[in-house]
């Protein structure tokens, strides 16, 4: 195990939570924890939560700490070596073949080479992060796939051989849970479950994100934030959603709405479900009120 | 070398936490405990909290059994008493009273299901006695058919044919480098049928009771048959016991759902659960395009008009919507309840549910449908 301790200056989850927050981003204890060990045992790691808990923003945050840039690998049912790994320029080789004629060409070169982000964050292993976003919608097949990259960190191209990291990259995983992922695939990496923020983290967050709220919306916001996700709903508002309601209804304020009615006005933005807000709807005005208590 | 191996005695307080876990049922794997280790290591250890939080990033407790493991390490580290906490206590139970809409109606008794199911009880018993012999076989046909004849779907993957939609360029391209560069025939790639998610929600209240058994069997039975399935139960709560019934071995199987299920045959409020189900982001997730069966008498305590909301979402959401019903023995059964006239336009099928056979042979018949 490449055990690193000190990555760019930060020696401890505390020092990691500080990094965050000036990256705009605020880390609970947890989260700050199994994120620093992530980076300092080079193990993956794996976020799952709730959608609209702040799992890939947690992983813009990491990467903008790190000062690498961002590999996205957004998964979807199907996905595969060619979509994750690399894939030849077929029509360019096929081309290059008529072109040549009579001389010999390799046309397994890097110029048919397309890069795709699995491969290109493996050979530049000290300037990015891989982000494997929604694994959970990936199938099994690709999850199996992942095992062998994540714990070796290394590649084969049957026509290239194999390619294999300088040191591990950073890769974070996020899943939504809709599936329950394989023991094994767990097991390889840093474990961290993000539950929905306390009231007092929330708010903070709101106002750190929209900075044109004022205290007491983002707090009134994020009260009735937490009483909607308490109700039977079938989608419940995450963190980017209390942003959105209060940042709408600030506007709405702005413009010449009054307080309760700005926050009416604006919940299509928290809640964007039909049935939802129908059954939501009697209860919205005392809820609302009572919120902004 | 042998130096090498004895561990120091600073870190067997921490693999015998390890070992405590794995008798309490989590999978902890070597490689987790070195991390385990080299995590401690690194975080100082400062305090107390430093350790569980290392044990919670390395040795991946799943959340839903969060509170068991803090119980334990409690228990190991600062030495409580082990108070026992009832297991059910976590995610993957919802409980009704908290969730449900009109969550003030205290859940009753069951006579009023008892006296109402009377007459259709005693016809049913007839059955079953008939039944019981053949429910082994009714499983050993489920887990024969399954594969062939359970619904699939196009999966996104493609895989090679001699005929299909796509081009497979990988391959056309190798045979022409055969051929000096010409391209000779153009490879096809087709889409692969994949297995359709299936769900089944099974009640287990009162009412039920004389089929809830064999009902888990035939979960059981599906599970191992149809890894994608999932399993919950339902009565006053909602629990979800697909994990439990993955093991193999049956009688271990039922009894790891047993210790899940806190409800069984207690009251029924059904449109309670299925809202409930829908709620949790996760759980209605998987109903999404799956075939959904549903094993309950429709014998509704709460409110009706819960029940149609919740199915009619059911109905949007999933492939296909079945409602086994024990009631609907005969052939052109018509609902008599409240519960099932309401929901009878939101599924796809109304039939019989008051035998194993009878339930397995329609799953097998759901391959040969199609969606609604």
């Amino acid at each position: 195990m490449a055990v690193r301790g000190t990555i760019v200056g930060i020696d401890s989850p505390e020092a990691l939570e500080k990094a965050l927050r000036a990256a705009y981003y605020l880390a609970d204890e947890g989260l700050a924890t199994a994120a620093y060990l992530s980076l300092a045992l080079g193990k993956p790691l794996l976020l799952e939560g709730a959608p609209g808990v702040g799992k890939t923003e947690a992983a813009k945050a990491i990467a903008a700490v790190l000062g690498r840039k961002l590999i996205r690998l957004q998964c979807y049912e199907g996905i595969d070596a060619s979509a994750a790994l690399y894939e030849w320029n077929y029509p360019r080789q096929m081309l290059a073949i008529r072109q040549a004629g009579e001389e010999s060409i390799d046309i397994y070169g890097e110029a048919f080479l397309i890069e795709r982000p699995m491969l290109a964050a493996l050979r530049a292993p000290d300037s990015a992060v891989l982000l494997i976003d929604e694994i959970d919608r990936a199938d099994q097949e690709f999850e199996a796939f992942l095992l062998e990259f994540l714990s070796d960190f290394q590649i084969s191209i049957p026509e290239r051989g194999t390619l294999r990291a300088a040191e591990h990259p950073v890769v974070v995983l996020t899943s939504n849970r809709t599936r329950d992922l394989h023991e094994a695939l767990r097991r390889r990496c840093v474990y961290h479950w993000i539950a929905y923020p306390t009231a007092e983290c929330e708010a903070r967050i709101v106002m750190m994100r929209a900075s044109s709220v004022a205290e007491a919306t983002a707090r009134a916001v994020v009260a009735a934030v937490g009483k909607l996700r308490r109700e039977p709903l079938s989608k419940a508002p995450g963190i980017a959603e209390a942003v959105d309601w209060a940042e709408a209804a600030t506007l709405l304020h702005k413009g010449g709405a009054r307080w309760p009615d700005a926050f009416k006005r604006s919940i299509g933005v928290a809640l964007k479900d039909e049935e939802d807000l129908h059954y939501i709807s009697p209860r919205l005005d005392a809820l609302i009120a009572e919120a902004a208590a | 070398m042998s130096d090498e191996l004895q561990l120091p005695r600073a870190a067997r307080v921490f693999i015998s936490f390890v070992a405590l876990l794995r008798s309490n049922g989590f999978a902890v794997a070597p490689e987790q405990t070195t991390a385990f280790l080299a995590a401690i290591e690194l975080l100082g250890p400062r305090s107390l909290e430093h350790i569980r939080q290392a044990g919670l990033a390395t040795l991946a407790p799943p959340p839903e059994r969060r509170a068991t493991y803090d119980r334990l390490f409690d228990v190991h580290f600062r030495g409580s008493e082990a108070i026992e906490r009832a297991e059910g206590e976590d995610e993957e139970t919802v409980r009704l009273q908290e969730e449900g809409r009109g969550g003030d109606e205290p859940p009753l008794a069951d006579e009023a299901n008892e006296s109402g199911l009377a007459a259709a009880r005693a016809e049913a018993l007839v059955e079953r006695r008939f039944a019981q012999g053949a429910t082994s076989d009714a499983l050993r046909l489920l887990a024969r058919e399954a594969p062939a004849r359970l619904p699939r779907r196009r999966g996104h993957r493609r895989m090679r044919a001699r005929r299909g939609p796509f081009a497979d360029l990988r391959r056309t391209l190798r045979d022409s480098v055969r051929n000096d560069g010409e391209v000779l025939r153009l490879g096809r790639l087709r889409r692969r049928a994949r297995p359709r998610k299936m769900l089944l929600l099974i009640d287990v209240s009162g009412s039920m009771k004389a089929r809830t058994e064999e009902n888990m069997k035939l979960a059981h039975a599906l599970l191992q048959a149809a890894h994608g399935a999932e399993v919950f139960t339902f009565g006053t709560r909602l629990t979800r016991v697909t994990r439990a019934l993955r093991l193999k071995r049956r009688e271990q199987a039922l009894n790891a759902a047993a210790h899940l299920v806190s409800d069984w045959d207690g009251g029924t409020r059904i449109g309670d659960a299925l809202q409930a189900f829908l709620a949790v982001p996760r759980f209605g997730g998987y109903a999404r395009g799956a075939a959904v069966v549903i094993v309950s008498d429709g014998l509704e305590r709460g409110d009706v008009s819960t029940l149609r909301d919740a199915v009619a979402k059911l109905s949007r959401r999933a492939w296909r919507v079945s409602w086994l019903t024990p009631l609907a023995t005969a052939a052109g059964f018509q609902p008599q309840t409240e519960a099932l006239i309401a929901i009878q336009r939101f599924v796809d099928d109304l039939v019989d549910g008051g035998s194993s056979a009878a339930i397995v042979a329609h799953l097998l018949s759901l391959g040969t449908r199609r969606a609604a």
